[in-house]
């Protein structure tokens, strides 16, 4: 049947891994302009049609993980009730002229005596393989002894694991959301917007980021992230926790990750204004918008606001001061106060030069708030696939048989052998060593 | 001046270049013991790789840094000769074919060596950014190897598979390998291997990835690419049970897959952007 062949499985596996690829190529999930600019038109309009700019959410992509999931439960279906009967017989039954003739075989003679030999061989196959049949022979006896028939069951767990990811993947896309929330050190919010679409999602509680913190290597690089939040219920507190990277909070299904942060321009400031001629100076705490007047009345200083970035002579000298300062029947100018350069303003040698002796930095938090109900379908699935694919390639249904012969003057001719339903070839090593026990005693 | 980890894993790197060329010459002048030597030798260059590694980790500690030694592309080169070296020795320990280092030596040697000469690539131990920091890098980090390590061998054993006499009678250097049925079983229980621990590799960074952003999964390239070379082994295992695949035909199969490993090991990292810094 079309849908329960491996053949289909190939075709559907190499058409996922080749169509995985464009989109690694082909910009995923950004603005159209941009498709013109890289691509061109017409190349964007192929694009569109093919959903090539979000192809892992493709309808043409979706239906093949359908294919694929189709292709696994009729499969598993069909195959299931006939190797039902091999995994759980009525009665275990082996034929002998099959082991006879197997490839991984020892023969050997031995003049041990046949009942103790027969013991012997009984005691190792029950305590390496598990219950031993033995039936009587006109010259002599055979055992046979068999273990992990059940592990032809591994590759239905591989299988069906594949399903509980696929549930649980949609699942999470139906009933859940991605979203950020950006929040201002004593801020509180509790509506999040989703991160594809931009849609309100409306939280059970408030989250109030009470303080963020952020630390240093000595490189330079940041160390470690940190937001001190209150989950607010009803209007109540109900409880303040820290989360850093790595250790999100999981609140009512609701997950809340430390995603990025940013510092929030300062309005308020404390400047020096030193007279270069007199080396007198005022200090002076300023709002934005607030003015004060120069040493000596020679004019007034207002503080106009704060920029992220300053670029000077082509350098991104960072967080900076603005101010304008208008001297006597002048003209005003702007001047600039970078936070990381104190100083910069004296090289400007003017006729008073302007220093931020103080600000409070505040920061504000990138939070990434999830909810993702299929996520112990996805668990499931991973823990069961990890099982599955264990059992399937290392641990085997393996048979044993050992035939004893009498021959004249109490000579006994021994055969063991045995099969595995993968691993033969470890198989042999088995057999050898239950021969060297057998010979050695 | 004391020694320090760069400087045994380089010392490392010439052990290993040693022991490529004793298979190589025990290959060439059909001389069994040279092969013996081989093995000597790739089992010190583990020692040294060994030593090389834990020191590192020890270093990264007294900088004040404090984290496992997986966290850049020195690193994960060294990590990775160490693993395919590991999982030869217990290879051919297991299998007692002497003759199949000749093609996996040079790929430990290889590795290492690109990670000490190699311009752009750093051996200073830098501090972790927070997101790497989490018990969950270091399952990731190492399964992934030991599953590309799996491949490595697997792309080994199926190249030979090309070099290999069809005419068992010949007197060519290349019939003392292993035999094709030989060589399709060692290709497979490698390619079995490596499946296991790439699939462990992605569950691991998939729960990883949901412990520090909330999604197990985003489709990020290295991602997406790990998931290549995924299909790309789900393909061979499955091919193998179907008719008239096996030997050559699937020992191309099993190169592509390594060539989908490699691409996923440093491709990504040149030529696409994304979240990975390093293989
Ligand atoms: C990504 C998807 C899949 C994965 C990872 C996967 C994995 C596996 C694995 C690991 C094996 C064992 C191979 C071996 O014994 O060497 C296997 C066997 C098999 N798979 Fe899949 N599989 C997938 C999809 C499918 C699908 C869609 C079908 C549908 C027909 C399928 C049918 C089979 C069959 C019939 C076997 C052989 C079972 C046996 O030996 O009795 N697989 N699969």
């Amino acid at each position: 049947m079309f849908f329960c062949s491996v053949r289909l499985t190939v075709y559907t596996l190499v058409l996922l891994a080749t169509t995985s690829i464009i989109g690694t190529i082909v910009l995923q999930n950004g603005p159209p302009h941009q498709y013109v600019k890289l691509y061109g038109t017409g190349f964007y309009n192929l694009i569109k049609v093919l959903n090539l700019d979000d192809m892992y959410h493709a309808w043409w992509f979706l239906f093949l993980l359908l294919l694929l999931c189709i292709n696994i439960i009729v499969c598993s279906i069909e195959r299931l009730s006939l190797t039902w009967k091999t995994i759980f017989p009525e009665k275990v039954r082996f034929n002998r002229d099959r082991f006879r003739s197997l490839k991984n075989r020892e023969i050997f003679t031995t003049d041990k005596e046949f009942d103790l030999l027969s013991n012997e061989c009984r005691g190792i196959l029950s305590k390496k393989v598990g219950r031993v049949l033995y039936e009587e022979t006109e010259k002599g006896c055979v055992l046979y002894a068999e273990k992990g028939r059940w592990t032809r069951l591994g590759v239905y767990v591989v299988h069906a694991s594949i399903l509980l990811l696929v549930v649980g993947a949609l699942i999470g896309a139906m009933f859940g959301f991605k979203a950020n929330l950006r929040l201002d050190e004593g801020a509180r919010a509790d509506t999040v917007f989703t991160t594809r679409t931009r849609m309100p999602v409306k939280l059970p509680f408030s989250i109030q980021c009470n303080e963020f913190e952020v630390r240093f290597y000595d490189t330079g690089a940041p160390e470690e992230f940190r937001s001190n939040l209150t989950i607010i219920e009803n209007g109540q507190e109900s409880f303040t926790k820290d989360i850093r990277v790595n250790h999100p909070l999981r609140y009512k299904g609701i997950n809340i990750f430390q995603a990025s942060y940013g510092t929030i321009a300062p309005d308020n400031a404390l400047f020096e204004i030193v007279d270069n001629a007199t080396q007198k100076s005022i200090t002076k705490k300023l709002k934005i918008g607030e003015q004060v007047t120069l040493p000596g009345d020679a004019g007034i200083f207002k503080f106009e606001g704060f920029g992220p970035n300053f670029k000077f002579r082509g350098h991104n000298l960072g967080g900076t001061f603005f101010g304008k300062v208008t001297l006597k029947e002048q003209k005003g100018f702007q001047v600039a106060l970078p936070t990381k350069f104190p100083t910069f303003d004296k090289m400007r040698k003017g006729e008073f030069s302007f220093i931020v002796k103080k600000f409070d930095q505040r920061y504000y938090t990138g939070l990434q708030v999830t909810k993702d109900p299929g996520i112990w379908f996805v668990y499931t699935g991973f823990i069961l696939m990890i099982l599955g694919c264990w059992i399937t390639f290392f641990i085997s249904h393996q048979s044993y048989f050992i035939e004893m012969e009498k021959s004249d003057q109490n000579v006994t001719s021994v055969l063991v052998s045995g099969k595995a339903n993968r691993n033969n070839y470890g198989m042999m090593f088995k057999i050898k060593k239950i021969v060297t026990i057998l010979k050695d005693k | 001046m004391s020694m320090d980890s760069s400087h045994i894993l380089s010392i490392t790197t010439f052990i290993y270049a040693l022991a490529s060329v004793f298979y190589i010459g025990s290959f060439s002048f059909k001389k069994q013991v040279l092969a013996k030597a081989g093995f000597w030798v790739i089992v010190l260059g583990f020692l040294g790789n060994t030593t090389g590694i834990l020191l590192r980790w020890v270093e990264s500690y007294q900088m004040g840094y404090g984290h496992a030694p997986f966290s850049n592309m020195y690193e994960s080169l060294v990590f990775f000769s160490w693993t395919v070296a590991v999982l030869y020795i217990f290879v051919e320990l297991k299998y007692k074919e002497r003759s199949i280092g000749v093609f996996v030596s040079p790929l430990i040697f290889l590795a290492i060596a690109y990670a000490s000469f190699a311009s752009g690539v750093g051996d200073k131990i830098s501090p972790l950014i927070p997101a790497l920091k989490s018990n969950w890098l270091i399952a990731h980090v190492i399964s992934c190897f030991l599953g590309y390590a799996g491949f490595a061998l697997a792309f080994g054993f199926s190249f030979i598979y090309f070099f290999k006499p069809r005419d068992s009678n010949t007197s060519s250097v290349f019939s003392r390998l292993p035999s094709l049925e030989m060589l399709d079983e060692l290709t497979y229980q490698m390619i079995v291997f490596g499946f296991l621990f790439l699939t462990i590799g992605i569950i691991t960074g998939a729960v990883w990835a949901n412990s520090a952003w909330g999604k197990y999964w985003s489709w990020d390239p290295k991602e997406t690419w790990s998931l290549i070379t995924w299909f790309v082994y789900a393909i061979f295992l499955h091919l193998r049970l179907m008719r008239g695949w096996h030997g050559a035909k699937l020992a191309m199969v099993s190169i592509l897959g390594f060539a989908a490993v490699l691409f996923t090991y440093f491709g990504v990292n040149y030529l696409l952007s994304g979240l990975h810094s390093y293989g």
